[in-house]
């Protein structure tokens, strides 16, 4: 039981608890922009403290953890901002309580499907 | 010719040290193969991965970028932070909407990390890039101006991500 093993297991920990909040805030809130805010956030730290963690408990393996840790603070919000995207063009509705949507004042997010149902026609199709 | 030897020498670098990260080990047959590895991978990608060639190392650029981290990380404690008091919070105080943010960066590598860094940042994520506008979900919006939410949510990087990216 040395020091840097108390330290990895405590970061371990620490990242733990967020990836559970996480997950807790994918259960609660309403829909899918805010539980994508919950998902991205709460995950990314959560794996970066889980993978730090285990590469300061086994000091062999602190470089090799350090690139898997800075590939997914990479790509993580990549992917979050692909998702809500897609959403958001396959007109995925809103919560109730959403205040404003300068999206759609700018007129620049256009949506690929109609409202009722969201279709995966392809922009070719008919122009 | 000399711009494309500065992007291609640039590219075998980063891959280089990337494999003596991922190997950590001093074997020289290793350390000999991942250059031979770095060389030829760098000959096929190297179109991709950067315009400017070795201006990239440059010290005042990695000076903004050791800046930029710990800002970074702390923006990222914190979201967290607000996403757990947010959840736990039995009324859930939550005011969402998508405000528009007007951007100085020019380059599309400066985007991309603006929005990486605004997507991990407390209460926001970035829904759609169009042009010098980023499209932004707020879980609480506080301001629905374009010019105040941009201070509000962008003004924390831009500074030094101009620095670093353009």
């Amino acid at each position: 039981m040395t020091i840097t093993s108390v330290i990895g297991a405590l970061i371990m920990g620490f990242g733990a608890i967020f990836l559970f909040l996480g997950a807790f805030g994918i259960l609660r809130l309403p829909d899918v922009y805010n539980r994508l805010q919950a998902g991205t956030k709460c995950t990314t730290l959560g794996a970066f403290c889980t993978i730090v963690g285990v590469g300061i408990a086994q000091p062999d393996w602190i470089f090799k953890a350090l690139i898997v840790a800075v590939f997914v603070l990479l790509t993580n919000p990549i992917s979050a901002h692909a998702l809500a995207r897609a959403s958001y063009k396959s007109a995925v509705p809103l919560y109730d309580g959403t205040v404003v949507d300068k999206c759609r004042e700018f007129g620049e997010c256009e949506e690929v499907g109609g409202a009722a149902g969201a279709s995966e026609s392809d922009a070719g199709g008919e122009e | 010719m000399g711009k494309h030897l500065s992007r291609y020498v640039a590219t075998a670098v980063t891959l280089f040290c990337l494999w003596l990260l991922l190997t950590s080990t001093s074997n020289v047959q290793e350390v000999l193969a991942g250059a031979v590895l770095a060389l030829l991978v760098a000959a096929l990608g190297y179109k991709g991965f950067t315009r400017r060639g070795l201006g990239i190392f440059s010290p005042r650029r990695l000076a903004h970028l050791l800046i930029y981290l710990p800002v970074f990380f702390w923006e990222m404690i914190k979201a967290n932070f607000d996403v757990a008091y947010r959840v736990v919070h039995p009324r859930m105080p939550i005011r969402p909407g998508i405000v528009a943010v007007k951007t100085e960066l020019k380059t599309d590598i400066g985007k991309l990390f603006l929005a990486n860094s605004i997507t991990l940042t407390p209460g926001t994520l970035t829904l759609e890039v169009q042009g010098e506008y980023l499209f932004i979900h707020w879980i609480n919006v506080k301001d629905e101006d374009v010019e105040r939410a941009s201070e509000l949510i962008a003004g924390r990087f831009e500074k030094h991500l101009k620095a670093i990216c353009e």
